[in-house]
This record gives C-alpha cells, structure tokens and sequence, in this order.
C-alpha cells in the first residue's frame, strides 16, 4: 500500500486503518440496510398469521347419510389476484343425522389430491398409489398417516368447515 | 470503422481483452468432447433471450397467469413458437449441463488448479436445475398447482425447519395469491443473476488456468509441476481458441439451437393442462421429464426409508459434488480411474431406468380401466360374471389388470387361478397386504364370493 509519492506522516498508518474499518462499518451498514428488509419480505409468509374461518359448504339435507362427497370453498383471506388458486376442497362424510366428517384431499405421502371411489369405498391417490378406507386410516401403499381431518360443524341448518393450512407431514 | 475499434480498445481495453480470449491458446486435439460446456451456455442465453420475449406478455399472477398462457400459446404471434423454444431450451440446457458434468468428471478436469473450476460449476448445476423446477411451475395450470404442493410436502419432511420451508415454498398456508408471484420472482430474476455471476467466474477461471488438456493414461497431476509442464505444452503444441477448437463449439451450438427451433415447430410448447383450481380433484400431477426419474424414485422407495432418501439424497447430492475436487491429484485417465467411469455409468443408468419407470408409472391406480366385456371373461355363469362386474366396481381393476384392462400396481391376474387356490384368493382379498387394502371391509361375503368365483376361472 505504501507508496513513495505519498508522504507520510507518524499518524498515517492510524488514520488509514480508521479510514478502512469506517468505510467497511459503512458498506456493511448500507448493505444491512438493502438485505435485511428484503428478507424479511421474503420470509413474511413464516411469520404471517392468517386466520381460521368458517365457511358454510352446503346444507345439512343436501347430503345423504354415508356418503362421501367433494365440498369446494374459498380460502380464508385470499388475495384479490389469487382467482381460482384461492379454491380449496374437502371430502365431506355425512356419518348420520348430526355429525360430518370432513377429510383432508391431500395425500400425506406427499399432498396429491387423493379421489373418492363411491364403489370400492376407498380413497385413491393418483400420484404414487396410496389407498384410504372409508374412514381416512391407510390401507395400503406408501401414505405413513391417515387422512387429517377438518374441523366441521353445523349451525342453522348449514354444514361448515373451518379452513385450515395445507396439511405437511 | 478502424478508428472507431482503436478508440474504443483506447477507452476500455475491451478489443484487446476480447482478442487475447478469443486467441489464447489451448491444448491441441481437444475434440467434440469440449463442446458441451459452451453448448450449455448457449442454451442458458436462449433461455434469457426466450425468457425475456415471453415476460413480455405472461402475467404472474396466480389468477391471470393461467390465462395470459392461453393467450401466448394460441393467439400470440409467435407465442406457440417461443413457449416451445423455452420448453426445449430448458430442457437442452439440463441434458446439456449432465453431459458437461460427467464429462469433466470422467476426464478429471477438476483436478489441480481447477478445483474453483469444477465447485462454480456444480453451483451452476443446482441452480440450472432450481430454475427447470420453477420453470415448470410457471407454466401454471393444474399440475403446476398440485407440483408447488408436492415440492412443499417433500420440503415438509425435513426434521425441524420442515413446516417453515413447506409455508416458504407455498408463501402462506395455501396455494393463493402469492404463491405464483414468488416463483416468477425467482425464476426470471433471483436464479438468474445467480447464474450470471457464476458464468462470468467460471468463464473467468476457464483463462486463468486454460482448458484442460486430453487426459494420458500413467500421466499423473502433480501440483508441483502441473502448471509448468501445461505452459510448455501451449508452447509447444497449443493453437488459437479461435477458430480451431472454436469451431466445434460453433457447429454443435448451430446443431442444438437448430435442434430446438424444430421440435419447437413440430412438437411445439406442453400441453397446458386444465386450470390452477385446487379444488379440481381430478388431478395427476407429475414432473417434466427432467425431474420424472425422482417422481419415480419416490414411488419405489421402501416406506421406511422414503424420508430420509428426500432429505438425505439430495444433501449427499450436494456432498458428493463438494468433495470431488478434494482429489485433486494422480491419474486423470477414466483409464486408470475405473471407480470414476463406473460412478458415471451407475449414475446414469439408474436415471434412465427410474425413468422409464417415472414414464411407465406402475404404481399409478388405473381410473380409466374399462370394465371387461363378456367376451373378455368367456364365461356365461352368473355368478362369474357378476363377480367380474364387482371386479371393475370395487376399484380391483385399478391395481389389478385382466386380460389386458387394468392397471399394474398388483399382479396381472388374468391367469391367476393357476397359482392361487379360491381359499388363498379369498384370505388375499379378505385380508390385504401391505400394498393392498383388506377388502372385508368394504365387500359383503357374498360380493367377495363372486369376485373370487370369478378369479378361480382366469386361468
């Protein structure tokens, strides 16, 4: 660094180590600056809260006692651009005059939308073969849990699911 | 126009600069075998230049972007053309960057001084196939929805931190609005820059220490005299970048690009599936063919182990990639590095066989099997035939082909009389096995009875 044309003086060597340690307090300050809120962006989805909602996906009478039906509704605060993304769905069992089960459509091997087969009284995943009874428990095939479940209820003659996020194993 | 060159090369050096990299020399007799390094990065601009054409007009937005797809494909001047030379572009640039690797592998290229050569470039893989994953995904259509969904789940099953990258990869606890916004943001910017950064070290690299020289077999690196008896070598034998090794480069890229325009014309851009509606549960949701081999890995993987081969495969992936320039001296020759060629060739093969599996997909129920005709079942017994309808209704069909309808998760059971007694059929159907639900919970004894009365005449 020490270059003949620039003379120097006793405190030289001082000033330019405080020279260089400001400057890279600075950057480093500068680049905290830039960094920072952009990740925190990113990662807001970790932090974000989004609520549980109820929504009505049908009426009590419109389903027949053990059956298993697909329910659709919305999510719980869907952004005004999300369209169609912003539809999710349930199997809804009527088990008998009172209570409905609700099951989760996603596989938990790894989240396909499993199908309802009326016939053979089971659930399907297309993607690797997993297998549900009726009941949501496995019966065959790599899924390692059973079906989850939604919260359901019923108020004023409407049956309700409570929104819940994705199910990851 | 001279004057100009002087003037520019006076301000900047850049004439200068171009001239000494197209001339530096290189070792002679290189071969079609360099050719794919440089056919990679021509892949990688046609993706830019490609890239850039359809931001033009796609919109993403989770809502829109579905449409705005529609719109390029079918109406757009060119659209169909451009999404088609993406789509093959994107996959040339991840066939490519696979020869490339195994290419520098088997001839040893990573060795002293070219171990920053050979780490660049392993990042440069990982992120080209981190943008071929995203990329799939802005192709946003149903299995785009239910892909973002598989990736989370995978991502889901890292111990600890697994729910946070799950939420992080769906950007919330759904598909939605934000989901889609995100991979675009990545895809087109984030990996991007990455991957120019990264081309400009590895390109950097390349002149500082040259292309490496045909590997001879009991011509062994040794880091004390490698550059120096490399330096003699260029001396003695080396020719011009430019145009004798060039050349090659040239007119595979002209074969490559060429290659993509065509099956961009002839096959055109992939089918666009039906809308991102997560709700649509009639979805079968699988990879791009780059990434199929891994769908297929997933449905074959022993249960217990199924876990850790997510975590763990693509950790050891990443390890296997990071130590490879650890030995960074000896024997260059795939000649005397018998290990090497057959890690290669092991690699390789195992792709190519999961992913005829991937594209066979056995494991896969058959919903569309339709239900076997009488002549099918060759039987007027009531009972048989009552048992072959029950056959198809109970979802047996699914897993279980007969006569040629059906799906092949089970055994093919159309002779299957000849192995099985009628009692060992019905304690199989009563009963199960691990892949196969114990139907005495969804059959009566009497539809058991004829589905098995049906069986013990297949034969």
């Amino acid at each position: 660094m020490d270059s003949p044309s620039l003379p120097d003086s006793p405190r030289t060597p001082d000033r330019r180590r405080f020279l260089s340690r400001l400057s890279l307090v600075l950057s480093g300050a500068v680049g905290a600056l830039l960094g920072l809120p952009v990740v925190g962006f990113l990662l807001a989805p970790l932090t974000r809260k989004e609520p549980r909602v109820w929504r009505a996906v049908g009426r009590v009478d419109d389903f027949a006692i053990g059956t298993t039906v697909t329910v659709r509704f919305e999510d719980a605060s869907a952004l005004p651009w999300s369209g169609v993304t912003a539809r999710t769905a349930a199997w809804l069992r009527r088990e008998d005059a009172t209570r409905f089960t609700a099951y989760s459509v996603h596989c938990t091997h790894l989240g396909c939308p499993v199908r309802w087969m009326a016939e053979a009284q089971l659930f399907l995943c297309p993607c690797h073969g997993g297998v549900y009874y009726a009941d949501g428990t496995v019966s065959a095939g790599p899924p390692p849990k059973p079906l989850p479940t939604y919260p359901v209820r019923v108020r004023a003659g409407q049956v309700e699911i409570q929104t819940s996020p994705i199910p990851i194993a | 126009m001279r004057k100009l060159l002087d003037w520019i090369d006076d301000r900047s050096g850049l004439v200068t600069w171009t001239r000494h990299a197209l001339e530096h020399p290189v070792p002679p007799r290189t071969g079609w075998w360099y050719v794919f390094g440089s056919a990679t990065l021509l892949a990688f601009v046609l993706q830019v230049a490609t890239g850039i054409a359809l931001a033009t007009a796609y919109v993403p937005s989770s809502g829109q972007a579905y449409d705005s797809l529609k719109f390029i494909s079918e109406q757009a001047l060119l659209g169909r053309f451009l999404r088609g030379m993406h789509y093959f572009g994107a996959s040339a640039m991840v066939l490519l960057i696979g020869i490339h690797v195994s290419r520098t592998y088997l001839m040893a290229a990573y060795k002293f001084p070219r171990e920053l050569n050979w780490l660049s470039g392993a990042v440069l893989l990982l992120l080209t196939l981190a943008l071929a994953f995203t990329g799939q995904l802005l192709r946003w259509d149903q299995t785009a929805v239910w892909s973002v969904i598989v990736g989370a789940a995978q991502a889901g099953r890292m111990p600890v931190v697994g729910d946070e990258i799950a939420r992080f990869i769906l950007a919330g606890d759904t598909i939605g609005g934000a989901t889609l916004s995100r991979f675009f943001a990545f895809h087109v910017f984030f990996i991007p820059a990455l991957v120019f950064v990264l081309i400009g070290l590895h390109l950097l690299l390349v002149l500082r220490h040259g292309i490496s020289e045909r590997p001879k077999a009991g011509d062994p690196v040794d880091p004390a005299t490698y550059r120096q008896r490399y330096d003699e070598l260029l001396r003695r034998e080396g020719v011009p970048f430019w145009p004798d090794a060039a050349w090659r480069d040239v007119v595979f890229g002209a074969a490559m690009v060429s290659t993509v325009a065509l099956l961009a014309i002839i096959v055109g851009p992939p089918h666009l599936g039906p809308p991102p509606d997560p709700s649509i549960l009639e979805a079968y949701p699988r990879p791009d063919w780059y990434f199929l081999w891994y769908f297929a890995v997933l449905a074959m993987a022993p249960h217990h182990l199924e876990s850790i081969i997510i975590i763990a495969g693509p950790l050891i992936f990443g390890a296997l990639l990071l130590v490879v320039p650890l030995f960074n001296k000896g024997e260059r020759s795939v000649r005397r590095r018998p290990f090497a060629a057959l890690l290669v060739v092991f690699i390789w093969t195992m792709i190519v066989v999961f992913w005829v599996a991937g594209e066979r997909a056995p494991w896969s129920p058959d919903f569309d099997a339709p239900p076997l005709t009488a002549e099918a079942v060759g039987s007027s017994d009531p009972q048989v035939l009552e048992g072959a309808k029950l056959f198809h209704q109970k979802g047996c069909q699914f897993c279980h082909a007969v006569h040629g309808s059906g799906g092949k998760r089970g055994p093919d059971l159309t002779d299957v009389a000849d192995r099985m007694s009628p009692d060992q059929i019905t304690g199989r159907i009563t009963n199960g096995s691990p892949n196969m639900p114990a139907y005495i919970r969804v059959l009566s004894p009497e539809e058991t009875r004829a589905i098995v009365t049906f069986l013990s005449t297949r034969r």
